[in-house]
């Protein structure tokens, strides 16, 4: 998902821009905010950051022959809601960006709109969705964290068919010409991400049970409601 | 082993056979160089729409080779992985620890059914 650097033209690149910036600016707020009101929960923002770290340096082979990575963002999302997620992954697309040529600064804001804004919404949106309906959690979080994934590849597909329409076929030929590339190739990387979500989210229910609890991720209510279950049966 | 190490390896594994499925059947072999990256043949795609296209800036630094490259990406990965560890080898040490508290509690005080239910309300 990443737009290499400089191949966005200047009033593209410049109008992402613009329109990721708001949503850092408040991510940074709410991040600030969580970490004064509740200085615990730091090393979990840590652990979220960590998370989407390591997933989108992971690149992965895919049905189509070629390699794609997973972005992790869902994860956090589902934590600590979306906004956060747009600062934490923005400190990783800037670290690829300086450090390892990958994206890029003039494709920042673009790619910060993907990855760091409409990921971690979509995954949060679907996950809280389902969650209304009593899905099982770990049914929502795979889910929550399969669209973040999945939707991020859409977005980038969608902001190459803006900048480059196929001159014959227009926009929509540009966006299924991108979207084979990314958004086929990612559907396999998204399971992968959505049950490594899964697992970590079976961790942190193991050793972070207060925490979680804090989050809203686990009701209080549902924990005495299992006991009772113990309880009867 | 229990259930949940169980589920846990068998999440894992099936990520594996994710990444592994398409390299074992051969699926990049109809392409001249199978397994690129999707971000570079996005590339490849834009040139072949606007083939005049020049890119007007370029990476500040560029990893010199694909060994430096790769070494950068490990590191990402190594850094988040060392968190991830961090965060949870605490996590694991300090229930550890509360727990072995609580049993030396348990042991010296008559009063070790009461801290018993205090300690949920505590570590919440």
């Amino acid at each position: 998902m990443h737009i290499a650097e400089g191949f966005l033209p200047p009033a593209h690149a410049v109008a992402w821009g613009v329109a990721s910036a708001p949503f850092v600016v408040h991510g940074v707020r709410s991040l600030t905010r969580e970490v004064k009101e509740h200085p615990e929960s730091t090393l979990l923002l840590g652990a979220s950051g960590a998370f989407t770290f390591v997933l989108s340096a992971l690149k992965l082979p895919s049905v189509t022959g070629s390699c794609s990575h997973p972005t992790g963002t869902g994860l956090g999302a589902i934590l600590f809601r979306p906004p956060i997620m747009a600062v934490l992954g923005t400190i990783t697309l800037l670290f690829q960006a300086l450090l390892l040529a990958h994206g890029g600064l003039t494709t920042l804001g673009a790619n910060v709109f993907s990855m760091a804004i409409v990921g971690p919404w979509a995954g949060y949106a679907i996950y809280k969705l389902l969650r209304r309906y009593d899905v099982p959690l770990m049914v929502a979080v795979f889910f929550g964290a399969f669209l973040a994934d999945l939707s991020t590849y859409c977005v980038t597909s969608v902001q190459l068919a803006l900048a480059f329409p196929d001159p014959s076929s227009g926009f929509l030929g540009a966006l299924g010409k991108f979207g084979s590339i990314f958004a086929v190739t990612q559907i396999p990387l998204a399971v992968s991400e959505g049950l490594l979500t899964v697992l970590v989210m079976r961790l942190l229910v193991q050793s972070s049970k207060g925490e979680l609890t804090r989050l809203g991720v686990l009701l209080a209510k549902k924990q005495s409601r299992t006991e009772s279950e113990a309880v009867a049966r | 082993m229990s259930r949940n190490t169980k589920i846990n390896l068998l999440l894992l594994v099936v990520v594996a056979a994710l990444a592994v499925l398409p390299l074992a059947l051969g699926l990049g072999d109809h392409k001249e160089q199978p397994f690129t990256g999707s971000d570079g043949e996005a590339e490849t795609a834009i040139t072949e729409i606007e083939p005049d296209y020049e890119p007007w800036f370029s990476p500040l630094y560029e990893p010199p080779s694909g060994e430096i490259e790769s070494a950068l990406f490990s590191l990402q990965a190594a850094l988040g992985a060392g968190v991830l560890a961090y965060y949870f080898g605490l996590r694991r040490g300090r229930r550890q620890g509360e727990e072995r508290a609580l049993e030396r509690l348990g042991g010296a005080k008559s009063a070790a059914g009461r801290v018993a239910e205090e300690s949920p309300a505590e570590r919440s």
